[in-house]
């Protein structure tokens, strides 16, 4: 690997070409929502939505449970799962707060200046 | 002959663009950032600029995995604007510089041997567009430089080494001096500062990195360029790889460039960083 990655570093998820691998469907699942009326037919029938990605049951099951943390472990790349999040009335904020294991007000008395969201 | 009249680098937080959409830069907690940028675009309007190459990644927008690159240059004439899940934001689409950028991508591939993928066709996204609104705001008539897009691959590893970035920026240096025009030119590296949106340390802020970074941008970049990608993300967070790309900035303008502006802001999870350069 070189010494641009040299091991594995605490409470982070090095996304690499072995985590693309596990997470491709999830990711062009996620891909394809930058169309609105990919966005539109997700929330009409999101169980439709990931048949058609061919999600594995396991799959389909962190995203029912908007299991975040889940989500980027099994390959989803944080960029693309934004994604998600904003079809699921989940922002940045949100999904951060939950990945620290903090609820959202938690999370935001962490922060330097709360309003500039 | 051709010219890099300046360089800036400077964080492309999404969250910057419905602001400046919605007309929220002087509430409180946003004021402190736009407020800095006055002074650059006064600088800019006296050095003018005729075309910006803005060096940015992707953040899914107009690549996926399926085939990402890892230096993409622009060569259209026009640009469109990106949807990248939330939207497609009221902008005019960007006019490229199809000639520079052709000459670019000879120079680039012939001379200095760099293995760009040419994209005839780019949606631009918030990594492009964020600094166009803080540097060179649009009319409705269209905004006010041409640009054009240079991609990075920092999302998906192997990313390129700084150092390489490093060397694709002193390589742009020589295709613009090389080009036949009297076109001046900015570039942008933009991306960071430190930050981190996975896992437990989702939220992750290092100033102390940030200002040395910053100090070392202007006064070692040779040095700075040896940093690794393991180094940037546990200093500075998964997220912070983006740096990478304020080095190629640093190299396209003058080892010697003069240090103009300066400033950090971190209200909420990212060190936004701005450092701009004459010459």
């Amino acid at each position: 690997m070189g010494q641009q990655l040299t091991g594995p570093i605490k409470d982070t998820t090095v996304f690499d070409l072995r985590l693309a691998r596990r997470g491709q469907r999830l990711n062009r699942m996620c891909a394809a929502l930058c169309s609105a009326q990919e966005r539109d037919a997700f929330k009409r029938d999101a169980e439709a939505f990931m048949s058609r990605f061919g999600l594995s049951e396991a799959e389909r099951e962190l995203i029912r449970r908007r299991d975040f943390q889940g989500l980027i472990e099994a390959g989803t790349n944080i960029y693309f799962l934004l994604k998600i999040g904003s079809v699921t009335g989940s922002g940045l904020y949100r999904m951060g707060a939950q990945m620290r294991g903090e609820s959202y007000e938690q999370f935001l008395a962490t922060r330097n200046i709360r309003g500039a969201t | 002959m051709g010219r890099i009249v300046g360089g800036i680098g400077l964080s492309h937080v999404p969250s910057i663009g419905p602001v400046v959409d919605r007309g929220r830069t002087q509430e409180p907690a946003w004021k402190p950032l736009f407020d800095a940028y006055v002074p650059v675009r006064e600088w800019l309007a006296g050095i003018k600029p005729e075309v910006a190459i803005v060096v940015y990644n992707d953040h899914g927008a107009d690549f996926t995995f399926d085939k990402y690159p890892t230096f993409a240059l622009g060569v259209a004439e026009r640009y469109a604007i990106g949807d990248e899940g939330f939207g497609t934001r009221p902008l005019p689409e960007v006019t490229g510089d199809a000639e520079l950028s052709t000459h670019l991508a000879h120079s680039l591939i012939h001379e200095h041997e760099f293995d760009l993928t040419l994209c005839q066709e780019l949606a631009v996204e918030h990594g492009f567009l964020v600094p166009m609104n803080l540097c060179f705001p649009h009319t409705a008539g269209g905004w006010p430089v041409r640009a054009i897009p240079l991609a990075v691959n920092v999302i998906e590893h192997p990313l390129p080494t700084a150092r390489r970035c490093y060397r694709l920026g002193q390589a742009l240096r020589d295709a613009v001096s090389s080009y036949p025009q009297d076109t001046k030119v900015v570039v942008m590296g933009t991306g960071g500062m430190s930050h981190q949106l996975q896992g437990r340390r989702f939220g992750y802020l290092n100033e102390k990195f940030d200002q040395w970074f910053l100090d070392q941008l202007e006064a070692e970049p040779e040095g700075l360029a040896r940093i690794t990608h393991q180094e940037i993300m546990e200093q500075a967070g998964a997220e912070a790889v983006e740096l990478i790309m304020w080095l190629t900035m640093r190299g396209a303008v003058a080892r010697q460039a003069r240090r103009v502006h300066r400033h950090y802001y971190a209200p909420m999870t990212t060190g936004m960083g701005l450092i701009t350069f004459e010459g």
